[in-house]
Parts: structure tokens; C-alpha cells; sequence
């Protein structure tokens, strides 16, 4: 099967400064894949160069087996787009534009499925409304709306789910993951990173332009998350014990508490029996899991990614 | 759901259609700006040129002034218009972010360029007509070769309509734009022989005005109307032609490369 999205050694510089560096990654036809990095990563760019508002310096992208520059209308009609920035078009009524933007797409507008996307993403109210009048919500939804009139096989969204509340968002993932059971495959890039774990089946993280990981989500987060053990000692320690070196040992809490982490391969029960043999006095412990959000600073910290 | 993947059946010529039926939209639903400003601005120089002066003098030899600066005043609508239509339109487009929207899509550059094109000569052609038709109150034109008259109407339009896309690409803020019209194509117009024939002017003045393309345009279209002219017709559209050309070619290249649109 054809990859939905395959970008091959993609490169792009401003002004002599590299935005993308080699970038290489692919996306199954019908997963949704998150492309996440702090501000100035290059996401945006290697998005509007998959969407063709970013000329390309070097490299290729195919989406469905085409070449996004030598057969751009053949791929760009395949591509549903929705902006970071809001784009107001004040001309015509939501509904209008709906209409005409299907035709840009060169297919005719399809009325059962305007309507369906009018009314899952809850536009009926304002259908004669220009975009200016509307709330910022909504005009997150209309700009999700208009991306998807014309039926596209990937769904491109650029932060959809930015300064809008949570109520929204977690309609906004539902709607998401219905179209994406449908069959329609989505990019996702996002900063939040609990919007990423939630959705996400495959990750990619992206630093100073670079891919730092590209994995799944599960195994992202397992792999470079770490397990912390703290441990309530009943007499303040006045030195670490020898022997824990390899769990990097802290103590805190006026020297109370003693924090050791642990590698996600590594058993609790092994590390209790050699805590056991110290005879710290041990009154009480905790583990704690990170999260994608440290996995994330943990990579994107510099050099952190090498 | 009905189902989100399932598109429907690719028509090659619809992106196109669908751009021009929305740049005509967009200059019908602020007509008051568009269509009317324009023609009340044509019939006050109407009234001016024609009830108060248009009898009284002659410029011209077997004609009255009314009837001598009608074709163009005429002339001038229809330049002002597909230029204003274009270059407000596509920086807009710019300015508002909206662009992206259609860069995006499957329009190809072709499509764009006759799109947008079409639309400002639509509402230069409309401008020109509502033109003729109020000076008809005033004076009554000959028309010596009405088809090429159009033709050459026709012509200044695709021209201007390419001139305003150019300077939509470049133009950075509202200020450059409208440098455009206020500082090149208003004193290209006034000193292109709408108001009077160059041949009235003394050297180096008369000369100099054979340097201004917009004299070509309008002394070619005041020809096919009345007959006469500064210099032959077939000169006048042979210069207005090579520049309509040069200037696609520039809009062309403009649009099909991304400079200025795509980052």
C-alpha cells in the first residue's frame, strides 16, 4: 500500500538559516501522526511544504505515491489543510464559502456531506454569518469544516486545537478520531503533548529541524521515560550509600528522602532487596511515571536528542 | 458519518471557475466601492467635459471636446478598474493571510492568472460601458471601428488587470500599493492624452509623451472612435500588444514561480 505521506531527505533554509535539515519520515494510510517540537522546530515548515505554501530547497515529498511538486493538483486535492493561523475571508457567509471552497478543490459541493460536517462540528447557527462575527471556536471549527469539504484522504492540522477551551478540544479529538475511523489519515503537529499521547499512534519529534524521534507512542514513552523511586527514610542520611550509583541517588527533604531513578526495564523488586540489605530504615515509598511532557523536554533539551 | 474519504470526481476546469465566480462576488458585493465610485468619479468629469466646456472648445478639428476626451475618459475607467480589481484583491489576499487558502488547493497558476484576470476585466468592461452610456447624454461618438474599439478596451483591461497582480506581488504594506496608482498610473493617464491630443504640446514635451505606453492605449482607442488619432492605429495596438505580452509574461512567472507567495 502507498505510503499516505512519504518525505524523503526534505531540506529547506531562510535567509542561509536551516529551518529543515534532511528530514526524512513516512505515514501509513490511515494513522494519525503527531509531529511535535518546541517553537522554531521546523513543524511548520515541513507542513507548508507538504501543503506547497513552502517552495522546497531539496529533497521530495509523495503523498499517495505522487510527487507533491511535479503532480500538485493530483496530490493538493488529496491534502486537507487546517491553518495555525486563523485566515479570515470576510467576503462571504460561512456557508459560501464552504461551497466555493469545495470547488476549488475542482469537485462539486456535495450537499449531505456539508451538511454532515455543519452539524458535527455544530456551524448550523452561523451559517449566514461572515467569519469575522464569529467566536474564535468557531472559527477553529469552520476553518476544520472548509479543510474537509472537499473529502481529502490526509488531514493536515497545524495546532487545531490551539487557545481554544478544553471542552472544544476534547470535541474536537472526538471529531478527529470519527473521521479518522472513517478512513481519512491525519497529521497532527500540537503542543499539547497530552493531545499528542492521546491520539497519536506514531510519534515524531522535531528539534532545531532535525527528527530526534520517531516512534510509536507507547514504546516513546516507554523507552525514554524514566520510573522515579522515592523513598521515606526514618533518620536523616548524612551520605549516600555506596552502591546506587547507577540509579543517579538524590536526597532531599532534609536528607530524609532519598530519590533514585529507574530505567523502565528495571524491576522494582530487585532494587527493594538491595535497598533491604542497607538497612536505610525505610518507612514508606512511592514510584512516579513520566509522561510524554518529560519525554519531550527530555529530547528537546540540547543535545539532548543525539 | 457518511464517510470522510471518498472524494468525488475531479473536475480539471472547476478550481478555475470557481475562483473567477468568487473574484466577481467579491467586487459585485461591494459594489458601492467597485462599480459606483467609479462611475460617479466618470460622470462628474461627464458633466464637466461635456455639459460645461464640451461645446465651447475644440481640440481636435471636426470634433468637440465633449466628444474628443468621452473615448478617454472611457479609456480611463476601464484601466483604473482592472488595475484597482486585481491588485486590491490579490493583496488582500496577502495581507489577510487568505492566500494560503488558494495555495493550498489544485488551482494551478494558469487558472489563477486568467481568474483573477477576467474578474477586474468584468468590472473594467461594466465601468467602461456605464461610462459610454452616461456620456451619451452629453455627446454622441461617431464610431468609426467599433470592434476595434473594444479590441483595444479589451486589451488596456488584460494589461492593467496584469499590472495589478504585479503589484500585488510586490507592493509590501497599503502605502506601496497605492504608490501604484497615485504615482504612476494617474500621471501616466493625465499625461497620455485623455485630455488633450500630444500633437497640441511643443517639444520636448510632444515627444517625450510617445515614451508613455498609456498613450498608445488610449490614442488607439480614441482612433477606432473617431477616426483620427496622434499616431496610426495598427502602431498603437503594435505597442500596447508587446507591453500586454511583456507584462503577462512577468504576472506569469511571478504567479507560477511563488515569489513573493509561497515562502
Amino acid at each position: 500500500m502507498e505510503k499516505a505521506l512519504h518525505i524523503e531527505n526534505l531540506s529547506k533554509a531562510f535567509g542561509g538559516v536551516p529551518a529543515v535539515k534532511n528530514l526524512s519520515f513516512d505515514i501509513d494510510q490511515g494513522e494519525i501522526f503527531g509531529l511535535l517540537g518546541p517553537n522554531g522546530a521546523g513543524k511548520s515548515t515541513t507542513i507548508n511544504m507538504v501543503s506547497g505554501i513552502c517552495r522546497i530547497d531539496s529533497g521530495r515529498i509523495t503523498a499517495f505515491g505522487y510527487d507533491n511538486r511535479s503532480h500538485y493538483r493530483q496530490t493538493r486535492r488529496m491534502l486537507g489543510v487546517v491553518h495555525q493561523e486563523i485566515v479570515i475571508d470576510n467576503f462571504c457567509t460561512i456557508d459560501q464559502a464552504l461551497k466555493l471552497h469545495a470547488g476549488y478543490y475542482g469537485v462539486e459541493d456535495d450537499p449531505e456531506w456539508r451538511l454532515e460536517l455543519i452539524d458535527l462540528l455544530d456551524l448550523g447557527p452561523h451559517l449566514d454569518k461572515v467569519m469575522l462575527k464569529l467566536s474564535g471556536g468557531m472559527k477553529r471549527r469552520f476553518m476544520i469544516a472548509k479543510a474537509l469539504i472537499h473529502r481529502p484522504r490526509l488531514l493536515i492540522l497545524d495546532e487545531p486545537t490551539a487557545g481554544v477551551d478544553v471542552e472544544l478540544r476534547h470535541g474536537l479529538w472526538d471529531f478527529m478520531r470519527e473521521i479518522n475511523r472513517n478512513g481519512t489519515t491525519i497529521l497532527l503537529t500540537t503542543h499539547y503533548l497530552e493531545e499528542a499521547e492521546q491520539m497519536c499512534d506514531r510519534i515524531a519529534i522535531m528539534n532545531h529541524g532535525e527528527l530526534v524521534a520517531l516512534e510509536p507512542t507507547r514504546e516513546l514513552v516507554r523507552r525514554l521515560s524514566r520510573r522515579t523511586l522515592k523513598l521515606w527514610i526514618d533518620r536523616p542520611l548524612e551520605t549516600i550509600p555506596a552502591g546506587l550509583e547507577n540509579y543517579h541517588p538524590r536526597l532531599v527533604g532534609n536528607n530524609r528522602q532519598l530519590l533514585l531513578c529507574l530505567p523502565t526495564d528495571t524491576g522494582v523488586s530487585d532494587l527493594l532487596r538491595q535497598l533491604s540489605a542497607l538497612h536505610l530504615g525505610i518507612s514508606d515509598f512511592e514510584t512516579d511515571q513520566s509522561g510524554l511532557e518529560e519525554v519531550f523536554l527530555q529530547l528537546t533539551r540540547d543535545g539532548g536528542g543525539s | 458519518m457518511s464517510g470522510s474519504n471518498g472524494q468525488g470526481v475531479f473536475k480539471p476546469w472547476l478550481p478555475f471557475v470557481t475562483l473567477l465566480r468568487k473574484e466577481v462576488l467579491r467586487f459585485l458585493r461591494v459594489a458601492s466601492q467597485t462599480l459606483l465610485t467609479p462611475i460617479i468619479t466618470a460622470s462628474l468629469y461627464l458633466f464637466v467635459f461635456g455639459a460645461t466646456l464640451g461645446g465651447r472648445i475644440s481640440v481636435l478639428e471636426g470634433f468637440n471636446y465633449a466628444q474628443f476626451v468621452i473615448p478617454g475618459l472611457i479609456l480611463m475607467g476601464v484601466i483604473n478598474n482592472s488595475f484597482a480589481n486585481c491588485s486590491s484583491s490579490l493583496f488582500m489576499s496577502r495581507y489577510l493571510g487568505g492566500i494560503v487558502d488558494l495555495l493550498v488547493t489544485p488551482v494551478s497558476p494558469p487558472q489563477f492568472i486568467l481568474a483573477y484576470t477576467l474578474a477586474a476585466m468584468l468590472r473594467g468592461a461594466l465601468v467602461g460601458l456605464v461610462t459610454w452610456l452616461i456620456s451619451t447624454l452629453f455627446a454622441e461618438l461617431p464610431w468609426e471601428a467599433p470592434l476595434l474599439a473594444i479590441l483595444m478596451a479589451v486589451l488596456a483591461s488584460f494589461l492593467f488587470a496584469q499590472f495589478g497582480l504585479i503589484a500585488a506581488i510586490y507592493a509590501k504594506n497599503f502605502d506601496t500599493l497605492s504608490m501604484y496608482g497615485n504615482f504612476l498610473i494617474l500621471p501616466l493617464i493625465y499625461l497620455g492624452g485623455v485630455f488633450y491630443p500630444i500633437s497640441i504640446l511643443a517639444p520636448p514635451w510632444s515627444n517625450l509623451s510617445y515614451l508613455n505606453p498609456l498613450f498608445y492605449l488610449i490614442d488607439g482607442f480614441r482612433h477606432a472612435i473617431l477616426g483620427v488619432g496622434d499616431t496610426s492605429f495598427a502602431v498603437a495596438f503594435g505597442v500596447s500588444s508587446l507591453l500586454a505580452v511583456a507584462l503577462f509574461v512577468w504576472a506569469a512567472w511571478l504567479i507560477g514561480s511563488g515569489k513573493r507567495l509561497r515562502s
